[in-house]
């Protein structure tokens, strides 16, 4: 991070700092009040603001490279971030409106400012809430609707997105898992499954998520206000994204539910389907609900490095790493069930 | 060897601690943090009291299945290696029979109240 010369957020006063930025982004604004960096996003640092204006508060977000300029090799980058975030909020998905992209001279790093949208976004309270209870039952073919219209958006500005068949996807995480210097039997069991049952890739790639899944859903009483952290978006098979939100590390115990713990695979693609999205084979859900297993394993696997080498020595990084284990349990019951 | 109480018992009652007594009077972030303290001690007691039982057959396991010797780990990465070779057939279920009771015994110790496992192994297991 040396080539980052001071990071100002992290010692001035706030509310003085984000005022241009704030300015920028909603014009007429006379003062930042209520800036506080959230707990959450372990990649990237989220502020959140209320700009003052004559007509009354505008509740923003701040997302900022941590520390300025560091940022993650799996992820797009907060530029490309906030471009498909404005591509898919210009094509009708529940997306948050990007306002202002942060500059050279604006001196806080790479980032943007988006609009704060109300919900809520923490798994349980969505799965229990009693605010939720009306929204629940049709929370999964709003989530099918919400993935159609991200599947539809027209990919021709997105060209500086990365592009993947099922096939160069498995090797792009096969890379990832290599890194780790993790061994795991049933990783490898899965990458062997993986590389013999992947589908052909669709005729044209479609703009992917990439981290659908309950948790980065902003849920209102009355449906989805936003999809968020796009930070993993790319371009490739429709499929993965619903494989991905039917993993089981995402149905927080509500096996039953593969739609994020509160709905049926049918009601997702049902919603999907009714929304114009064209619905998967079974054999290709599969696939990328596998992938996704081995994905978030690899992740868990991967935190192993990034607590013993430093980047993040504490007991959750330690205690995530040994979660690897839970979505070993879950590929082998998905792809090696016991006879 | 070493007076009693053994790691177990004393891990233990650093939890419950943590639960009872710590984790009530804190602010909100510091008692979400405490908590994944407390799983943590929980899975280093668990851990302890598993590497403290019989050796579990892994080892041998593997030795059968790849017809050398050598440590666990080595065997574990020959293993890996050899599956993603296709020396080993995914349909094997020797190999299958194999990564399951590896896999579940590593799920008793990590999180035994994961779902899959409490699937799995009909364990009524605790609701958080």
């Amino acid at each position: 991070m040396n080539d980052e010369p001071t990071d100002l957020l992290a010692k001035g006063d706030p509310r003085l700092l984000l005022l241009p930025l704030a300015r920028a982004a909603v014009p007429g604004c006379t003062a930042v009040h209520n800036a506080r960096r959230l707990t959450g996003g372990a990649n990237q640092e989220t502020w959140a603001l209320d700009a003052e204006t004559e007509a009354g508060a505008v509740p923003l977000i701040l997302r900022r490279a941590r520390g300025g300029t560091l940022q993650r090799s799996t992820g797009i980058g907060l530029d490309a971030e906030a471009l498909v975030i404005r591509t898919a909020y210009g094509n009708g998905v529940p997306a948050p409106e990007v306002l202002h992209v942060l500059s050279a001279g604006d001196g806080l790093g790479k980032g943007f400012v988006m609009r704060r949208m109300a919900g809520e976004t923490i798994p349980r309270k969505i799965l229990q809430g009693d605010a939720f209870s009306a929204i629940r039952p049709r929370l999964a073919g709003d989530c099918g609707k919400a993935l159609a219209a991200i599947h539809a958006v027209p990919t021709d500005g997105l060209d500086r997105l990365e592009r993947f068949t099922p096939l160069s996807r498995v090797e792009w995480l096969h890379a990832h898992y290599r890194a780790t210097e993790q061994v795991s039997p049933v990783f490898a069991y899965a990458f062997a499954w993986l590389r013999a049952h992947a589908p052909d890739a669709p005729e044209k790639p479609a703009l992917v998520h990439g981290d659908f899944r309950n948790g980065n859903l902003m849920i209102a009483p009355d449906g989805i206000s936003a999809v968020l952290d796009w930070e993993n978006a790319h371009l490739g098979d429709p499929a993965e994204d619903l494989g991905w939100f039917c993993v089981p590390s995402w149905r927080f115990g509500n096996l039953d539910k593969p739609a994020g713990g509160f709905g049926t695979r049918e009601d997702l693609l049902a919603g999907y389907g009714a929304a114009g999205g064209c619905i998967p084979s079974p054999d290709r859900l599969r696939f990328w609900e596998a992938y996704g297993s081995l994905y978030w394993g690899v992740v868990c696997a991967r935190s192993v490095d990034e607590f013993r080498g430093g980047a993040d020595p504490s007991v959750e990084r330690a205690m995530i790493a040994r979660r690897a284990s839970e979505t070993e349990l879950d590929l082998l019951r998905l792809i090696a069930p016991r006879r | 060897m070493h007076d009693r109480p053994d790691p177990c018992e004393i891990l233990t009652a650093a939890a419950a601690f943590l639960r009872r007594e710590l984790i009530p009077a804190l602010p909100p972030e510091l008692s979400f943090k405490t908590r994944i303290l407390a799983n943590a001690l929980d899975l280093v007691a668990r851990q302890t009291a598993a590497d403290g039982a019989a050796a579990d057959g892994t080892h041998a396991r593997l030795a059968g299945l790849l017809g050398r010797e050598g440590s666990e780990e080595e065997l574990a990465a020959d293993l890996a290696r050899r599956i993603e070779e296709g020396a080993i057939a995914l349909t094997d279920p020797a190999l299958i029979d194999h990564l399951w009771t590896t896999t579940l015994a590593k799920l008793a110790v990590d999180q035994p109240n994961y779902a899959s496992y409490r699937a799995e192994t009909g364990a009524a297991g605790l609701q958080e």
